[in-house]
């Protein structure tokens, strides 16, 4: 984070008073806003399976997310700016996590804890499994690993404050009126999960069905 | 076994079997594997065995799709006096709408079993209380354990796929199949007509059943919903409460958000690929799902387990059952309002534990350490040291430290005694097992009643108490860490040297006979059962999981009428519910 520090915010031939140089802290607004963040980053409450385990694991003594600033982990996803997708995704529980990622606001981030977040893992042909958290909301980071182990999860959490640190406040997109995040499109369960994106496809097979019935 | 063997299996003169002369006509066959039973005098048979017989504990339910009939299995024991399997199993022969009597009113605990006997295979119980899906949602179409369901990613019937093999030629899922995605719709499904058919959490809402406080006013009864994303629900579960006030009068829970299609995927495995996939059943007890796993499979190809092998066997299911107790107890308190503390002492020992797995098995938590006739590899050098310290200083000192903090505290007492209370006979008729069945006062632990591995060899006492509370259920769950920490004292003792296989190659592919097994153990959380039908192909015909919790669960709203909705979180948590087992 060091050589991110300007070594002189002043304008060009100008030197700061020695009396200042003590006392005075010199760093750009980005720097100051982004060390804040990543610090105080919360995660949410929120264990889906297997990893669920792990990751408390991680919360625990011997791991101690604490240092990170992270050990507030937040049950309500208005309060979280992080959801640890910690396990196998299933149809039945997708609308939820949709859901709850809506309700999370502004700045949030994903990440993708173990092969079934990441692509259904060794679940991935079950009828009730959802090959992949990414194929619903967006993800920042993936984390390899069946499940993986706490330090995974902290070098992946450790890749999300990397990400962090490289976002500016003047171009980040939750301060800007003309990139307004609009909710995910939220799945829902019918004969099968349906995924709005298919609605047209959909309508067009329903609507030729309904002709060939009509002649 | 095929149906054509089972048919024409040797069956004793039927007519002349005892039952019927106590229930005319309701024993069609006596078979190798059970009784064949008419589905017409189930009920009345049913009855006849849980009072005059003393099959009072009605331990699995489950189903097969043989081609001619859907074969339901029921398998019996006796509770309060330990009595061997009696396996009960009905054909219906019809197979476009398969439907039999309900045996809710004699075994409660048939009450969820039969429910999801529904909702993957579709075979209706008559007079089943509340028969709706289970672990699928409510409009969900198809039975997915039928033999004629195909999933959407469905590539061939079973593994290894020849498409891969020889040249590994692989094809992304999502490439092969139309919307790209793992999901089908029916034909001219239109989803802008979609309505999703309405629960009707039927027997909690009734408010005409709503009675107020005794002082002539009607309490409005109030619908209150919990989880699935809840902090104290353990995962992914949820309940919907009625309450009136602060008094719950109802409770519905809901489960399936973790349904992670097990017994399907597990039909298509080879034998071999299911071991690493029950470690994800109990996800904090990875080596009992092994354990009775093996134990299963092992019984159908009739091996023998080196000695050395049975005693790490040991060793590692009652370190298992060390964790599981200790998250359980930690994760209480939680519930109860000590935030995290406790739950943090437990979690830093089962770090301790798990290095022991990862030296044995190279696995922290998903362990697949077990294999058919032994184990997967042998314990490392300086290993038993390692465990010996664990166990004669470490955890006896841990064990004190909990009993002192938490055992007296005073809040505690007093927010569990009494509380969630189940009778003996209650807890036997709700097919409850485990921890949950002895802490209502039947020393009832398959360790003892049927030992399996090598238990017969230890002295260990059966924990038991009387109470039937939340609080015996923390004291029986206690008391036996202390009684695993003497069965490692022994086991560790005794630990032979020798082979860890049985003589011969490794095989990657096991032959298993046809046939038909169920094995269980007494894993941390209950009665854990497993049960595997073989037609002597490489993958299992019919691979089902007695899972304790689920089943455990089926009192839940038993025990909950009448407390405050807070105490409705402790008893849940009293249940230890693991969800990978819960949904499968």
């Amino acid at each position: 984070m060091n050589q991110q520090l300007p070594t002189n915010g002043l304008p060009e031939g100008q030197q700061l008073p020695e009396d200042l140089k003590k006392n005075v802290f010199l760093t750009t607004v980005d720097n100051v806003y982004n060390w804040g963040r990543a610090r105080s980053m919360w995660p949410m409450m929120f264990g889906l399976a297997c990893c669920a385990i792990e990751m408390i694991a991680v919360q625990a003594a011997r791991f101690d997310l604490s240092r990170f600033g992270m050990e507030i982990m937040r049950a309500s996803p208005r309060q979280a700016d992080l959801m640890i997708v910690s396990g196998t995704v299933s149809k039945k529980m997708l609308p939820n996590i949709v859901r709850l990622y809506n309700q999370m606001p502004e700045p949030k981030y994903v990440l993708a804890m173990g092969a079934c977040a990441t692509s259904g893992g060794p679940f991935k042909e079950g009828y009730n499994v959802v090959s992949g958290i990414d194929k619903f909301i967006p993800v920042d980071v993936y984390v390899p690993g069946c499940p993986p182990t706490p330090e995974a999860l902290l070098y992946g959490l450790m890749r999300v404050h990397e990400k962090v640190f490289k976002q500016s406040v003047k171009t980040a997109p939750w301060y800007r009126k003309d990139q307004l995040n609009e909710p995910v499109p939220q799945p829902v369960l019918g004969p099968d999960l349906y995924n709005p994106k298919d609605r047209e496809a959909l309508k067009k097979i329903a609507e030729a069905a309904q002709a060939a019935n009509q002649g | 076994m095929t149906a054509e063997t089972i048919a024409t299996a040797q069956a004793t003169a039927a007519a002349s079997h005892p039952y019927n002369e106590v229930v005319p006509g309701a024993v069609l066959e006596a078979t190798k594997t059970g009784l064949v039973v008419s589905p017409d005098r189930i009920v009345e048979l049913a009855r006849y065995l849980r009072d005059e017989q003393g099959y009072d504990y009605c331990s699995m339910v489950t189903s097969i799709d043989w081609p001619q009939y859907f074969e339901v299995v029921y398998y019996l024991y006796g509770a309060a006096t330990p009595k061997d399997a009696l396996v009960l199993r009905v054909r219906l022969t019809d197979k476009a709408n398969p439907v039999m009597p309900s045996l809710t009113s004699v075994w409660r605990g048939a009450d969820f079993q039969e429910r999801e006997v529904y909702d993957l295979m579709g075979v209706r119980f008559e007079g089943h209380p509340n028969l709706r899906r289970i672990l699928l949602w409510e409009g969900f179409e198809g039975h997915p354990l039928r033999k004629d369901y195909k999933e959407p990613y469905f590539e061939e019937e079973s593994k290894p796929f020849k498409s891969r093999h020889p040249d590994g030629a692989h094809q992304w899922a999502e490439d092969r199949v139309p919307w790209k995605d793992n999901v089908s719709y029916p034909v001219g499904w239109d989803p802008d007509l979609w309505r999703s058919p309405e629960v009707q959490y039927r027997r909690i809402m009734g408010v005409d059943e709503a009675t107020g406080n005794g002082d002539g006013l009607r309490t409005e009864r109030i619908l209150v919903n919990m989880g699935p994303q809840h902090p104290s629900t353990h995962g992914v579960f949820r309940m919907v409460i009625a309450v009136e006030g602060e008094n719950v009068v109802g409770l519905e829970p809901e489960m399936g958000y973790l349904h992670r299609c097990h017994e399907k995927i597990g039909e298509r495995n080879t034998y071999i690929m299911n071991i690493a996939f029950t470690d994800r059943l109990d996800y904090v007890s990875s080596m009992s799902n092994n354990l009775g796993y093996v134990l299963a499979v092992e019984k159908l190809m009739g091996l023998q387990v080196p000695e050395r092998a049975e005693y790490i066997r040991v060793i590692m299911a009652e370190l298992t059952r060390i964790i599981s107790h200790l998250i359980a107890v930690g994760f209480l308190f939680n519930d109860l309002g000590a935030y995290f503390t406790p739950a943090l002492y437990g979690m830093r020992e089962r770090e301790l534990i798990l290095d022991l797995f990862e030296a044995a098995a190279g696995s922290r938590m998903m362990c697949n350490y077990m294999r058919f006739g032994g184990v997967m590899a042998d314990l490392p050098a300086g290993w038993v040291e390692r465990a010996r310290n664990l166990v004669w200083n470490r955890l006896p000192k841990v064990m004190e430290d909990f009993e002192n903090l938490l055992s007296g505290n005073e809040i505690f007492q007093s927010r569990t005694h009494g509380v969630g209370v189940l009778t003996a006979a209650e807890a036997i008729n709700y097919s409850m097992s485990g921890p949950m069945l002895r802490a209502s006062g039947v020393p009832y632990d398959v360790r003892r009643a049927e030992p399996y591995s090598i238990y017969d060899r230890f002295e260990f006492d059966v924990c038991s108490r009387p109470e039937g509370d939340v609080w015996a259920r923390f004291r029986v769950r206690m008391d036996e860490i202390y009684q695993s920490l003497r069965i490692l004292k022994q086991a560790l003792d005794g630990l032979p040297e020798g082979p860890i296989m049985p003589p011969g190659k490794k095989q990657y592919q096991v032959r298993v006979p046809a046939g038909e097994a169920y094995a269980r153990i007494e894993g941390p959380k209950g009665e854990l059962g497993f049960f595997v039908v073989s037609d002597g192909k490489p993958n299992p015909y019919r691979y089902h999981v007695r899972a304790p919790t689920f089943i455990n669960l089926t009192s839940l709203e038993k025990m909950t009428l009448g407390h405050k909705i807070a105490d409705a979180v402790v008893i849940l948590g009293a249940v230890d519910i693991v969800l990978g087992e819960v949904d499968r």
